[in-house]
């Protein structure tokens, strides 16, 4: 069975399992939204008595925060007792692209560049970091929510605002991996 | 138990975004490359079974855990702030290659420059609490 699920998970199971997650929450009387979490901390930390967008009561989301420590106990786990020895299937020709670009894939996870603790000792590199996690909190809490609000409860839902949400995902997803990256990467 | 299920509930949410590599900056550029079917296989198969779970517990009128019958809310009706928020995400999103949860599956995976991503997403939410009245929504 371990040995089963430490390989890595083909895409049908892994979205049948988040839909399973995202009616597990419903079933509990919640919904599935993951950045809702980041207004909860700013909240907790005392943004309220500053800022109206703050000011409510973060106790009623506790049960997410929860949820939150949860995905880093998942994350822990399958990096250690669930942790494939197979490296990643990347496309080849997404290898090289990202190549081109100066961007190695080493069968890991993550570009090692990038996300190792080192990279934070330069500058750019934790620019780039700080300014792309900016981007994920202002936009998401902009749009009203992120990928499991929008695209996975919102359009579960048939919301046509979480449609155009995902437009804008994309978007924006697109004019930075195909404009903005050759610019960053090749300076 | 009262706490325990969302623990619980979250760490599977961990393990199959790290598991089927959901969490992973390469594979986000594989997708928006348009190289490979694995993350609109994820979110397609997701959105598929989802849609027809919210219809059937409409249809059926289900109720939840603690006997109330389950809502589902409408979201209002508008189109700029999840047009200029979605783009201002999907930027972020492409760049650090993870999404709010993913970025936190990603630290407990052991990749301690997300912390950083962290805190600009928090960083982020509170400058847009700041700024809220004076953006176009």
């Amino acid at each position: 069975m371990i040995e089963l699920l430490k390989q890595p998970w083909p895409w049908y199971t892994s979205g049948s399992t988040i839909a399973l997650i995202m009616i597990m929450l419903v079933y509990f009387g919640k919904s599935f939204g993951f950045s809702s979490n980041l207004r909860t901390i700013c909240s907790m930390a005392g943004a309220g008595r500053k800022v109206e967008f703050f000011d409510f009561d973060w106790k009623a989301q506790k049960w997410n925060l929860l949820f939150l420590i949860g995905a880093l106990i998942g994350g822990y786990l399958s990096a250690t007792v669930l942790k494939s020895d197979q490296p990643l299937q990347l496309s080849a020709a997404t290898v090289n692209d990202l190549a081109k670009l100066g961007i190695d894939f080493d069968g890991r996870m993550n570009p090692g560049e990038l996300f190792a603790l080192k990279s934070l000792s330069s500058f750019g590199g934790f620019l780039l970091l700080l300014s792309g996690g900016i981007m994920v909190g202002f936009g998401s809490r902009y749009a009203g929510g992120c990928t499991s609000g929008h695209a996975i409860s919102g359009l579960s839902n048939l919301q046509l605002p979480s449609l155009i949400a995902v437009t804008g995902f994309f978007i924006g997803g697109l004019v930075m991996t195909h404009l903005l990256f050759p610019l960053i990467f090749q300076l | 138990m009262k706490f325990l299920k969302y623990i619980i509930t979250g760490i599977l949410f961990g393990v199959v975004m790290a598991k089927s590599e959901a969490i992973s900056w390469f594979r986000i550029q594989e997708m928006f490359r348009f190289q490979s079917f694995h993350m609109y296989g994820i979110i397609g198969t997701a959105v598929l079974l989802g849609t027809t779970a919210v219809y059937l517990i409409k249809k059926f009128r289900l109720k939840d855990l603690s006997g109330t019958p389950i809502k589902f809310h409408d979201k209002d009706r508008n189109w700029r702030k999840y047009l200029i928020g979605g783009t201002i995400f999907g930027l972020g999103w492409a760049l650090t290659g993870a999404c709010p949860g993913p970025i936190f599956v990603n630290i407990g995976y052991g990749y301690l420059g997300m912390v950083v991503v962290a805190i600009g997403a928090v960083a982020g939410t509170y400058l847009y609490g700041l700024l809220k009245n004076k953006l176009p929504h």
